[in-house]
């Protein structure tokens, strides 16, 4: 049967890809486990036995990773919400209105997302430290609203683009003001592709490093990237190696919560925002 | 309940295109008016302006005695079914159609009684609680009409809405429209580019041609005593034929032979002034043929003339056939037609042009053989070939009177 043996060769592929891209996690995940003595023993599973002391030392250690953790939430959820909101806007101008200029801001949107992170950093570095934003948490959510908004403002227009015309129209004409209608008709429509937008934007914020390593000097406004690398072991020779791994995971779960749970609307958003628009 | 009222209503858009010029209607109260007319003519935008979803550059829009040129769609008391329905994939059927309501902040009992009672008219009461996704295409449509029933508005306004449905369903749902809009009686605006539904549905038809309204009249005069060429050739399936012809004092040259006017004919072409020698155009509707063998001799002589059937088509109450004649006619307006029906670029022999006579099913007549046709000359319209006027038509008379 060519139709069974093909069904194979697909179930083995993608069990490999899985394997490829699961590997590193569940590594991390043993070495969490992993005893002091055990975490070099190059071994995958933690066959010397389990222990959840890394854990409970990231949450009670010198370390305030507790504090990064809601610095790390915090400025993410602000990002996500002033770019979404911004975005939204921006987008829904971008879809409906014809004005002068239109395709300009688009491209520029677009060589925004397209430049180097490192390559702003270090000037950045010393604007904030002039303008009094260095080590605060609108000096980390701002470069993090300006990189996401292009995606942002992408992802929405070609959404709202997809909302057809006649929609608002039969609103304005079944008596809806124009917010109304925004707020009844196009906004709910647009759900799956704010989610999608939204989640972009968090995981971005969420992930970076360089602009919070760069931006914080104390624990004020470090993020949980940034504030795993002052991670520092027992002595000056030891690195703390559990720890860190068991708070990557730690840092793993929210996203992976997230995605969980609006999954089905990212990939009805992801392939509806492919097809047209 | 209101009337519209048009007047000198122009649309033009930034670039100086005019889509609707100078447009003079009045829509009675409770009239079923129908504007039709090939695409871009004008109808959808004229219709639009209407809604209140575009600006009137120019002139006065009137409904139930308001002037509406700036009042917002909510406040003109309309509704409208779209072409594409517009529903709200997110709402259920109960909410589309309640959703109306629901801004005007009627009570909710009051909502669903509505709901409800649209709903049996409809035969909508079974899918309520579906999202519109999972509904058929004709539900869909009855649902775009549901949401504008309830709102018990004064004017309907229907931007083709029944041109996505597939063949059968339409005439079902013409129907429908028919019976809906005799049962509630409100005023109805309904834009649509098929002339049948326009003959079908309309109390009143306006045919529109390039942004200007060419005739409004009943279905009946329309067809009987088209305006122009234009006109004559839109409505009435299968189009009228159109033939060169010529006018010598009381004689008309046809490709089919030489007629003598009829006396009222006559004196209508003399009495707006168009007598003696010049080339016309004559329209012909298919009807107007009979084949020579099924009728009886006592019938008032039309012209009779033989000539080789091209194809012959039955449709089983009716027989349709198709001939050539020597000579063809050239007019901007039957461009546009031929155009719109996309028979612009159909290959034609340079100086023929086809006729399509519809006979009787008993006619004996077959594809290929010669047949002996009559011409009622009595239903013979002549048209002016540069300005399209119909120099036959009482309109003509009773606009000169």
């Amino acid at each position: 049967m060519s139709a069974g043996r093909e069904r194979l060769v697909w179930t083995v592929g993608l069990f490999f890809v899985l394997a490829f891209a699961l590997i590193p996690v569940l590594w991390l995940l043993s070495l969490s486990l992993k005893q002091t003595p055990d975490l070099t023993d190059n071994a995958f599973l933690p066959l010397g036995g389990i222990t959840f002391d890394n854990y409970s030392q990231i949450f009670s250690g010198d370390i305030p990773f507790p504090k990064y953790l809601v610095t790390s939430i915090g400025i993410a959820l602000i990002a996500t919400l002033i770019s979404i909101t911004l975005g939204a806007m921006c987008a829904y101008a971008l879809a409906r209105l014809d004005f002068p200029g239109k395709r300009i801001i688009l491209a520029v949107a677009l060589a925004i997302a397209m430049f180097p992170p490192i390559s702003v950093v270090g000037p950045l570095f010393d604007m904030w430290r002039n303008i009094g934003l260095f080590d605060t948490w609108q000096g980390l959510v701002i470069p993090y609203m300006t990189f996401t908004l292009p995606l942002a403002i992408y992802t929405l227009s070609a959404f709202f683009r997809e909302i057809p015309w006649e929609l608002e129209q039969a609103a304005q004409i079944d008596g809806a003001t124009p917010f109304q209608a925004f707020r009844q008709v196009i906004v709910p429509l647009a759900a799956p592709g704010t989610f999608t937008a939204a989640i972009l934007v968090f995981i971005f914020a969420w992930n970076d490093f360089i602009f919070a390593i760069t931006l914080t000097s104390t624990d004020n406004a470090r993020t949980v990237p940034a504030g795993l690398s002052f991670f520092s072991g027992g002595s000056q020779f030891e690195t703390p190696v559990g720890a860190i791994a068991a708070a990557s995971v730690v840092v793993t779960i929210p996203i992976i919560i997230m995605v969980l749970i609006f999954q089905r609307r990212i990939v009805a958003g992801l392939t509806s925002g492919a097809v047209k628009g | 309940m209101a009337e519209i009222a048009l007047q000198h209503v122009t649309k033009r858009y930034p670039d100086g295109f005019e889509a609707v010029k100078d447009m003079d209607l009045d829509i009675r109260d409770g009239e079923f008016m129908i504007l039709v007319g090939p695409s871009g003519c004008g109808k959808s935008t004229a219709l639009r302006m209407i809604a209140g979803l575009e600006d009137i550059s120019e002139g006065e829009l009137i409904i139930g005695g308001d002037v509406v040129n700036d009042k917002a769609p909510k406040d003109r008391d309309i509704a409208m079914v779209f072409q594409n329905y517009a529903l709200y994939p997110h709402m259920t059927v109960r909410e589309n159609m309640g959703f109306a309501l629901k801004l005007a902040k009627v009570d909710k009992a009051e909502i669903d009684r509505k709901v409800e009672e649209a709903s049996k008219i409809l035969d909508l009461d079974q899918h309520l609680d579906r999202k519109p996704a999972n509904l058929s295409g004709g539900q869909r449509q009855r649902v775009a009409m549901g949401r504008a029933i309830v709102r018990d508005p004064s004017v309907f306004l229907m931007d083709e809405p029944l041109s996505n449905l597939d063949a059968k369903l339409r005439v079902q749902m013409r129907t429908e429209v028919s019976r809906i809009q005799e049962r509630l009686g409100t005023t109805m605006v309904y834009v649509t580019h098929d002339q049948t539904e326009a003959m079908t549905l309309g109390d009143r038809v306006a045919v529109m041609r390039g942004g200007v309204l060419q005739q409004v009249d009943t279905p009946k005069e329309l067809y009987d005593n088209p305006k122009n060429l234009f006109v004559a050739g839109f409505i009435g399936s299968p189009a009228m034929n159109f033939v060169p012809a010529r006018i010598e004092g009381s004689r008309v040259s046809l490709p089919f032979g030489e007629v003598e006017l009829p006396d009222e004919l006559r004196r209508r072409i003399e009495s707006a002034g168009h007598g003696g020698g010049r080339e016309v155009i004559a329209g012909v509707r298919p009807e107007h043929f009979e084949s020579a063998d099924v009728l009886d001799h006592e019938t008032p002589a039309g012209l009779r003339f033989r000539t080789k059937i091209d194809v012959l088509e039955s449709m089983g109450s009716e027989l349709y056939v198709y001939f050539r004649v020597e000579g063809q006619t050239s007019s901007d307006q039957l461009a546009e037609l031929a155009e719109d029906a996309g028979m612009a670029d159909l290959p034609g022999s340079e100086d023929a042009s086809q006729v399509v006579a519809r006979l009787a099913p008993e006619a004996n007549v077959r594809q290929g053989g010669e047949a002996e046709l009559v011409l009622d000359t009595s239903k013979i319209q002549l048209f002016e070939p540069q300005t399209g006027q119909n120099l036959t038509a009482r309109v003509a008379e009773a606009a000169a009177r």
